[in-house]
């Protein structure tokens, strides 16, 4: 008598590592000199890879993320998760005070609100205004012309020029000019840590920022699109567009005083969208603000209008989804939602045997009346 | 530019792979769920190196309630080696180191599970933990969380109980299928994880603890051992569980151990045959050993 065998999983799981490591060095059939990926070329040539991983990993660790790259063939969902799983078993050892933006070293800073702002527009690298033409000369790009061209760029730019090395925000000024609402009287409350506490609907603003902070991007950009697009109202205008290395201050252990341990590339984006009648004061801007670990601007300007979009959400109760808080904090993390979605993979074996079970019935019930 | 990484630490995970704050935690967690029979108790998820849904939040529970002397049992489907169960088996070998592994029901201090609860009843000395994909029954009839938590407040099921009338008056018959949704101790209907309907009666009562644990969703709750469970339904529509009988009225019996009362798979053969066969492969393996010696005495 035949029957189903039952054995098998663990052989099953070995040979799909294995094919999956073949794939990874198949290369090497084709063209028997081929090199194995090393981290540092993903690091300086897939760099905004590697910042897209670090901010879905929720860590700052650039080695790592490249290496999850790595090994995960370039999936940014995988490379994420593996590093945040990597992540989730760290301990947390202590917290920094709020970081100071204006402390910023800045690459790139722009303002699409005025033309000129305190301190200058500085369009730094960008492809915004780059000719999406496909460059056939990096096809056989040679050695000498790769090494070449940075060290001329280096010798060509001028280094007596006196760029300074941080700049003022522009909505300082803004709110300077009462133009925008003023700042919490208590700043000292302390941050919410989405590692550690669950989500509470509803949650506080801080909850709100950290969960997209380490969102996937794709994820984000979507819901903040339908806002734009108009399944909401924020209409931004972006105050300021920063991308930069924010130093990081943490205590010292003995003194308590806070030292640089080092710095982290940020980027970080307001946006201003129109003003509100308030009942108890005159009118003023309203502000959306996002921010995200690594070179990832989209992502930053998502989360700023997402952000404005939640506030009015939680102001005036949500019409759309974007200012649904739950709508949108729980399907923004790619985490979660890769694995569910790839969870429908496994068996399910049993719980279609039961759907079974209930269409016959209903079929027969339906053959009875 | 990095922090250097020492390599002697790179594969130095804590025993249980979570770190003790996380561990304490889960603990805490747990015990609050123990004492509110049916209540979902939120907590900190970890993210685990396998994908959510594929049973992170029992992983959570087991590693976190792991010790030493622990005899653990893995089973997926009700098999011990479907690929998901071998997979979270060997993780839980891998990081900690010195505990044993079963596939023997009565053998095991510890079972997680997905899908099925074992065949042979359990008793006070094992824990089950059952992996559970959307932790709250309301879901089906209100999406947000805010209103659903009121909602389990005040014991409001209503909607609920619309909704199994709702299908009665459509097809004459409750159409859920697994995911059945139970009342706990007379306040909070739970979720019981995807189970069959076959396994629900098995929660009434139960000798055994039952922990719930939802990783995506962050959620715990607990069926405490020797508890009231109680699927939803009407005085003249009561709760049913699968039928396997033929044609003719006739239960069928699996195709190997002959086993005629357990929670049996359909397969389909080449020849367009219908097979049925025990889902619960310890039970099978050990119906089908009962079977030989008393075939050979």
């Amino acid at each position: 008598m035949s029957y189903v065998p039952i054995k098998g999983g663990g052989q099953a799981i070995a040979g799909a590592a294995a094919v999956t490591e073949f794939l990874r060095t198949e290369q090497a059939l084709h063209q028997p000199n081929a090199q194995a990926l090393d981290l540092q070329t993903i690091q300086f040539q897939l760099r905004h890879l590697v910042d897209r991983v670090i901010s879905e990993g929720g860590v700052y660790h650039p080695e790592l993320a490249a290496l999850s790259i790595k090994q995960s063939l370039g999936d940014t969902l995988e490379a994420a998760f593996s590093l945040r799983a990597w992540r989730s078993t760290r301990p947390r050892l202590c917290a920094t005070p709020a970081l100071d933006t204006s402390k910023m070293r800045v690459i790139r800073r722009i303002s699409a609100a005025f033309k000129d702002i305190p301190g200058g527009q500085m369009l730094g690298a960008t492809p915004d205004y780059a000719l999406r033409l496909l460059r056939m000369e990096l096809i056989n790009e040679s050695d000498a012309t790769f090494q070449h061209y940075a060290k001329e760029w280096l010798k060509q730019s001028n280094p007596t020029a006196t760029t300074p090395m941080s700049f003022p925000k522009v909505i300082s000024a803004l709110r300077a000019d009462g133009l925008l609402p003023a700042l919490e009287a208590d700043r000292t409350a302390q941050a919410f840590d989405i590692t550690r506490e669950p989500l509470i609907f509803p949650v506080s603003r801080s909850a709100t920022l950290a969960t997209m902070a380490r969102a996937e991007t794709g994820s984000l950009l979507a819901l903040a699109y339908s806002n734009m697009r108009g399944y909401g109202d924020v209409h931004p205008t972006v105050a300021e567009l920063r991308v930069g290395y924010v130093p990081i201050m943490l205590p010292h252990a003995v003194t308590g005083e806070l030292i640089e341990a080092g710095e982290v590339l940020v980027t970080e984006c307001e946006v201003i969208a129109m003003y509100e009648a308030q009942s108890d004061a005159k009118p003023v801007f309203t502000l959306g603000y996002g921010a995200c670990l690594g070179h990832n601007e989209v992502k930053a300007i998502s989360m700023a209008i997402l952000d404005r979009a939640l506030q009015k959400g939680k102001k005036d109760g949500p019409t759309n989804p974007s200012e649904d808080a739950e709508f949108v904090l729980l399907h923004i993390d790619g985490v979660d939602s890769m694995g569910f979605a790839s969870h429908y993979k496994m068996p399910h074996y049993v719980t279609f045997q039961s759907d079974l079970d209930r269409l016959r019935t209903a079929q027969q019930q339906e053959a009875c009346t | 530019m990095n922090a250097q990484l020492n390599p002697a630490v790179k594969t130095a995970y804590n025993f249980g792979f979570l770190d003790e704050y996380a561990k304490k935690e889960i603990r805490r967690v747990t015990l609050k769920a123990i004492c509110i029979p049916g209540y979902q108790v939120p907590y900190a998820s970890r993210e685990m190196p396998m994908g959510r849904g594929f049973g992170t939040g029992g992983l959570q529970l087991s590693l976190a309630l792991i010790g030493q002397q622990e005899q653990v049992k893995v089973i997926d489907q009700g098999s011990d080696d479907s690929v998901n169960a071998v997979n979270l088996r060997q993780f839980i070998e891998m990081t900690c180191p010195g505990i044993d592994t079963t596939t023997r029901t009565q053998d095991a201090t510890l079972i997680q599970s997905r899908h099925r609860i074992p065949e042979q009843p359990l008793t006070e000395q094992q824990i089950l933990v059952l992996q559970v994909p959307y932790p709250d029954p309301l879901v089906i009839v209100e999406p947000s969380e805010d209103k659903r938590k009121v909602m389990h407040g005040e014991a409001d099921y209503s909607r609920l109980l619309v909704k199994l009338y709702e299908d009665i008056v459509q097809f004459n018959e409750i159409t859920i299928s697994h995911r059945y949704p139970t009342k706990i101790n007379q306040h909070y209907v739970i979720d019981p994880s995807p189970i069959p309907r076959w396994d629900v009666p098995k929660l009434h009562q139960s000798k055994a603890l039952i922990l719930f644990g939802a990783g995506r969703e962050k959620k715990i709750y607990a069926v405490p051992p020797f508890t009231h469970a109680e699927p939803l339904a009407f005085e003249d529509q009561p709760f049913r569980v699968e039928n396997f009988d033929d044609a003719s009225g006739q239960r069928r019996a699996c195709v190997r151990c002959g086993c005629q009362d357990s929670f049996l798979d359909e397969f389909t053969q080449e020849t367009g045959q219908k097979i049925y066969q025990c889902s619960d492969s310890d039970w099978c393996e050990q119906q089908l050993a009962r079977r030989s010696e008393s075939g050979n005495s």
